[in-house]
């Protein structure tokens, strides 16, 4: 990600623009048509206000009139070039005004905060309580028609937008220590704001400018048209388009045309806006995102049909693949991955944040994003079925059926706007035949079941009213809601509180008991593992570097990122000790080392870890290391 | 809900005040004498000073604006000298075609807009996609009143399918069937603008909203793709989509005026179009604070309707 960056620099703005192809061609159209515009004196053409009685509405490409001629033998392309330099100077210069005033105002506002800029906003509310056209209409009223009072009018109505965006940058921006510095070097108010505030804004009023100047060219337009703006024998775009109304049935060409001009003026001036905003404000750039699918792309090479699982197993993982592609760059979160996941038992899968343990987890049902995710290889059995290939509508027969999530933090997880009892409900009935009040019932019974006080009542309970204990008991019912045989919980106590933490691991364990399902439990503390796993698989830059019974984990660990993993675990009473947390940082998954990956942060590693390919090798019965040292040291 | 209703209804107060404000602070930037100016030239002597005596010009101006709102409550908006008539009868009068206009209008773009942008942008990148986008971008460009002027070359004049103005036929007709012939050409014209925009925004939150965790949830549930977007998602877009709307009731209400002059609707854009040319100030006055008192209403019901729909928002 950083190499190639590096190398060529950061891409200019202008450059930015330029690849950005609506934007462009937005602006070679809008060069064209300025360019006409400006020539329109030395370009051979008729006078624009030279009648000819005798030549009147001839049609486009007529007689030496290329596009025709209106009611009194003008002719029209004469007409709509000059008329068109009167539109962009007027669209402009309101632009310019609006941007000067709403600019001043923001300024002050944002740079006098309390009470100035508490009076200032309410006027601007007031201004933009008004519909926008309905503002300029009142203002020509009063000034009377006429292209001036047009300007002023759209000029008015549009400060607005340039004082509320540049306010807002404004304030923060006054808060700011090299303002502060400023005023301590006793620089006056003013100097402060031309010199240290609005370089700084300077962005957003033009980002402003360029996307509300096509609005003004087509509102002063639009005042003409109405007969309120320019008035003959001067003649903008507006004007010429609604003198040709009244000819639309006899000679429509003498109105499409103005209008077709101010169709492609704002257009091409609306697309150059978008690239301009994109470059000086790449948040804003709309559709950047990409939607992920309902299910990860499948990308192996081969697709293992169905076939006997190992007996005794409920799922089997056997060097499972999945990448992320960035651009160029393919990371790959999960390298191989293998495991056993018996009924009945709990499986911990730990290591630290971007090890892959979470990807893995997602990888089960296809629920890591695509784009950028894809499952690169392996194959995950249940039953038999190899489902990584399954249908779409397979897995979500299996998903939230037999093989339930619970998921880190329960306020993201569930959804704001549905109570906690609905989304219980739409779990049981994806799944089971029942009516509402049935599922309901049931639901109220399963928020029992996770010991939630009160289950009636707080099935009515949108999540942002409950506890971040009680929202992940939600999600723990959620997940019990079909009697699923594997449970797959990733961090599920990570964002709780320490005493909660506790509590909730307890219900889980009980529940998970109870039901006697399997229990995939996904974590990064040695502390939590101790308490609820049967076995540990550890992982490391997306491979497993230690699995075993938790008992030969935790008494003899052999991998020293296992060891140092424990050694993470904060003891009671004892705070210090967490800080020991492991030097370094895991390598970034798109480039991985030769031989071991963990080489970089092992105080035991020597020239012979950085070679070749590391296996995992069995140690004692069922424990196994990918480490060449562990022997040796055992 | 209803509580929260009165105290939304309480806060319109002062917006409403303010706007009266606004609109008399601009009447008394007219030039020259009020009294005739607001009157027009054809004035009596009479008129301008019983207007004169009305408006109290010997008074500080905001002693003015005391009196001129005192009148305007008890529904006094004065009198429209160029249609002889009540302003408050007259304004009323167009208001009713300015908002079966407008409305049809904003119910209009919402569908579309909506539907289009949840197409968009459950079809990322897709062909579906790239035509919406393609729409968008020349939607939000189009001069309106054009737009109508073409609607009406091709469907009144060239196929002869609907009316090209009016908002009844004046032989017969009257009735609703009548009135939707009439109305389509119009309120399609007046929703474009603003179909594009509320596209434009909900295909944008509905990508944002796809990559949420609590969509991941619904997903991991075993919902179907369908409920999940038509449900999960699109609530919460519309939740964003909302305020839009109520904005975008600004705009159509605005835009009203340049449609109703295109295919001569009786409305209240129509009535301000005159009423400026002749300039018949009151009548200006009278219809300005009505739209703009409604617009305050759209954005109101906007902000009742998305407090319904979120309830983090009650507290
Ligand atoms: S292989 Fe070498 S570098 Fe890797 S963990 Fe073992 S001792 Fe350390």
């Amino acid at each position: 990600m950083s190499g190639k960056q590096k190398n060529s620099g950061r891409p200019t703005a202008w450059r930015l623009f330029v690849n950005n192809r609506l934007a462009l061609s937005g602006l070679v159209i809008l060069s064209v048509i300025i360019l006409l515009a400006l020539l329109a004196p030395i370009l051979p053409l008729a006078s624009p206000d030279e009648t000819a009685p005798a030549q009147r509405l001839i049609r486009p490409l007529g007689d030496g009139y290329l596009l025709g001629s209106d009611h009194l033998g003008r002719d029209l392309l004469s007409r709509l070039l000059w008329g068109t330099q009167v539109s962009i100077a007027v669209g402009l210069s309101a632009t310019i005004v609006a941007a000067f005033f709403g600019s001043l105002i923001g300024l002050v506002a944002g740079y006098a905060g309390g009470k100035v800029d508490n009076s200032l906003m309410r006027g601007i509310d007031m201004v933009m309580a008004f519909p926008y056209i309905l503002l300029a209409l009142a203002i020509v009223a009063a000034l009377g028609p006429g292209l001036m009072n047009a300007l002023y009018a759209i000029a008015v109505v549009n400060i607005p937008f340039f004082a509320r965006n540049i306010r807002g940058v404004t304030l923060g921006l006054a808060r700011r220590e090299f303002v502060d510095a400023a005023r301590l070097s006793g620089k006056g108010h003013i100097r402060i704001l031309l010199t240290e505030i609005l370089p700084n804004v300077l962005p957003t009023i033009v980002i402003t400018m360029s996307t509300t100047v096509g609005w003004m060219i087509l509102e002063t337009a639009g005042l003409s048209f109405l007969g309120l703006g320019a008035q003959p024998p001067q003649a903008d775009l507006g004007s010429m388009l609604g003198e040709g109304r009244k000819l639309l049935f006899t000679a429509p060409h003498v109105s499409i045309i103005p209008g077709l001009m101010i169709f492609l003026l704002v257009m091409s001036i609306n697309l150059m806006g978008d690239g301009i905003r994109d470059v000086l404000d790449p948040r804003l750039k709309s559709g950047a995102l990409s939607r992920p699918m309902a299910k990860t792309e499948d990308a192996r090479n081969i697709t293992p049909g169905n076939r006997d699982q190992k007996t005794g197993t409920a799922m089997e993982v056997m060097n499972l693949r999945t990448e992320f592609q960035v651009g160029q760059e393919i990371y790959k979160a999960v390298g191989g991955v293998s495991f056993d996941l018996r009924p009945g038992e709990c499986l911990g899968l730990v290591g630290e944040s971007g090890s892959g343990k979470s990807v893995t987890a997602m990888s089960l049902l296809g629920l890591v994003p695509t784009p950028p995710g894809r499952i690169a290889g392996g194959e995950v059995r249940y039953e038999g079925e190899d489902l990584l290939g399954a249908s779409l509508s397979r897995l979500q027969s299996l998903r939230g059926g037999k093989i339930a999530y619970v998921f880190q933090d329960p306020l993201s997880t569930l959804h704001p706007l549905f109570t906690v009892g609905d989304q219980i409900c739409e779990a049981i009935r994806a799944h089971q035949p029942l009516g509402r009040a049935e599922a309901w019932k049931r639901a109220v019974e399963l928020l029992n079941k996770v010991r939630i006080p009160n289950a009636e009542r707080r099935a009515h309970d949108y999540p942002h009213q409950m506890s971040g204990g009680m929202r992940q008991r939600v999600g723990i019912a959620m997940a019990l809601a079909n009697d699923a045989e594997i449970l797959v919980a990733d961090e599920p106590t990570t964002a709780l509180d320490v005493t909660v933490q506790a509590q909730v691991l307890k219900l889980l364990k009980e529940l998970q008991r109870e039901s006697d399902a399997a229990l995939l439990f996904i974590t990064h503390d040695f502390g939590v593992v101790s308490e609820i796993c049967d076995r540990v698989a550890v992982m490391y830059a997306g491979r497993i570097v230690e699995v075993g019974s938790t008992d030969q984990i935790l008494t003899r660990p052999a991998h020293p990122y296992t060891r140092k993993l424990i050694d993470c675990v904060p003891v009671m009473g004892r705070r210090e000790k967490r800080l020991e947390a492991i030097a370094g940082l895991p390598p970034v998954v798109n480039r991985l080392p030769a031989g071991c990956a963990f080489a970089d942060r092992c105080e035991a590693a020597d020239d012979d870890c950085r070679k070749g390919e590391l296996l995992l090798e069995e140690m004692s019965d069922r424990h196994a290391v990918r480490c060449r040292k562990a022997k040796e040291a055992a | 809900m209803s509580s929260y209703i009165a105290k939304r209804l309480l806060y319109a107060v002062p917006v409403l005040f303010g706007l009266t404000i606004i609109v008399f602070l601009i009447m008394a930037m007219i030039p020259g004498d009020p009294a005739t100016a607001i009157l027009g030239s054809y004035a009596t002597p009479e008129n301008v000073e019983r207007l004169n005596r009305q408006l109290g010009l010997d008074k500080s101006l905001a002693e003015q604006y005391w009196i001129w709102l005192g009148n305007m409550l008890q529904g006094d908006f004065g009198r429209s000298y160029s249609l002889n008539r009540p302003v408050l009868d007259e304004v009323l009068e167009r208001f009713g075609a300015t908002l079966i206009l407008a409305g049809s209008a904003l119910l209009l773009c919402s569908i579309l807009g909506l539907l289009a942008g949840v197409y968009s942008a459950v079809r990322q990148f897709g062909w579906g996609d790239r035509l919406i986008t393609l729409f968008v971008l020349i939607g939000i460009s189009l001069p309106s009143f054009w737009l109508g002027l073409l609607l009406i070359l091709l469907f009144a004049v060239e196929w002869k399918l609907l009316p090209a103005s009016g908002m009844y036929a004046i032989y017969g007709g009257g009735d609703l069937p009548d009135l939707i012939a009439h109305l389509t050409l119009p309120a399609i014209t007046l929703s474009v603008v603003a179909t594009g925009v509320i596209a434009r925004l909900t295909r944008a939150s509905m990508l944002e909203i796809l990559r949420q965790d609590y969509i991941r949830t619904a997903r991991a549930k075993g919902l179907g793709e369908r409920r999940v977007i038509a449900r999960h998602a699109f609530k919460s877009a519309l939740v964003s989509v909302i305020p839009v709307i109520g904005i975008q009731a600004g705009f159509v209400l605005g835009g009203a005026v340049y449609i109703e002059t295109v295919f001569q609707w009786p409305g209240i854009g129509r009535m301000l179009v005159q009423a400026i040319a002749t300039r018949d100030i009151l009548l200006v006055q009278g219809g300005v604070l009505i739209v703009a008192a409604s617009y305050v209403l759209f954005n109101l019901l906007a902000d009742v309707l998305q407090h319904k729909l979120d309830p983090r928002l009650k507290t």
